[in-house]
């Protein structure tokens, strides 16, 4: 294999930097869960490149257990977003006020 | 010394990941977060683990992706194209992503993983099959619930009819 461990894991450490910001920056909720999304798949490629190089079969099982779970965080925070936009016409988070403390 | 599909992947990896949240339309911005999935799914490929990337090809690039662009369509339209986000946060939250790019990446490249190479044989999916249903199988069942669980409460979420504009509280 050409490719090193740690080509993977710096990709991987970009995507997760990217990710944070746009949880840090975006106020709006669908673009927070495209930055969730970009965080799992990198995290998932942390997975699959250390279990290719050490190696052992954990990694692409576990990588596969997370892209399922995933599915499931992704199906549930799509309705939490249809339903806040049902009540507040509007997908900024800083309106979502019914939650503040 | 990484070969140039790798850096092809990255350039699209990366820069799509950018465009899905920088990209001015929502739409646009949910095929930009499908071309990073994709990418994500051919770093699979290149690290032999062609059972794994096909999976990330159905689940998030087939249905995920899908399921994310149909709820930006039912999002009003001038929503999906207005950007809220103020001007000195956006420049704090960049300061914050280098930060985070250059410490742990420092932290990476001086550890003992940088000269890890392997000329091992990559895992085969049968030994990933065997491991599902022989040590992870309790693992799979839960998983199977969970799913099935987030699918009914989603589905449950959506549907309520009486969540209504007028029980917003101010």
């Amino acid at each position: 294999m050409t490719n090193e461990l740690i080509d993977f894991t710096l990709v991987s450490v970009a995507m997760l930097a990217i990710g944070i910001y746009g949880l840090a920056v975006k106020r709006n909720f669908i673009r927070m869960l495209f930055a969730v999304e970009i965080i799992i798949n990198a995290a998932n490629l942390n997975l699959v490149a250390f279990g290719r190089f050490l190696p052992h079969s954990g990694g692409q099982t576990l990588a596969l257990f997370s892209i399922a779970i995933a599915a499931a965080e992704v199906a549930v925070g799509l309705s939490l977003i249809i339903v806040a936009y049902r009540m507040y016409q509007n997908v900024d988070i800083a309106d979502f006020r019914s939650l503040k403390g | 010394m990484a070969d140039a599909a790798f850096l092809a992947l990255t350039v699209i990896t990366i820069g799509s990941a950018i465009a899905a949240l920088e990209l001015r339309s929502l739409i646009y911005g949910s095929i930009a977060l499908m071309g990073t999935l994709g990418g994500i799914a051919g770093f699979f490929f290149l690290l032999d683990a062609p059972f794994v990337a096909l999976f990330q090809l159905a689940v998030y690039v087939g249905s995920i992706a899908v399921l994310i662009l149909f709820t930006v369509m039912l999002v009003k339209r001038e929503l999906i194209f207005k950007k809220i986000e103020d001007k000195r946060r956006k420049f704090a939250g960049i300061g914050l992503m280098l930060t985070i790019m250059v410490s742990l990446g420092a932290v990476f490249i001086d550890s003992g993983i940088k000269t890890m190479t392997t000329d091992e044989p990559a895992t085969n999916f049968r030994d990933i099959g065997t491991d599902f249903v022989t040590y992870y199988w309790p693992a799979l069942i839960l998983m199977g619930l969970i799913l099935a669980g987030s699918v009914t409460g989603a589905l449950v979420l959506a549907k309520r009819e009486d969540v209504e504009n007028d029980q917003r509280v101010n």
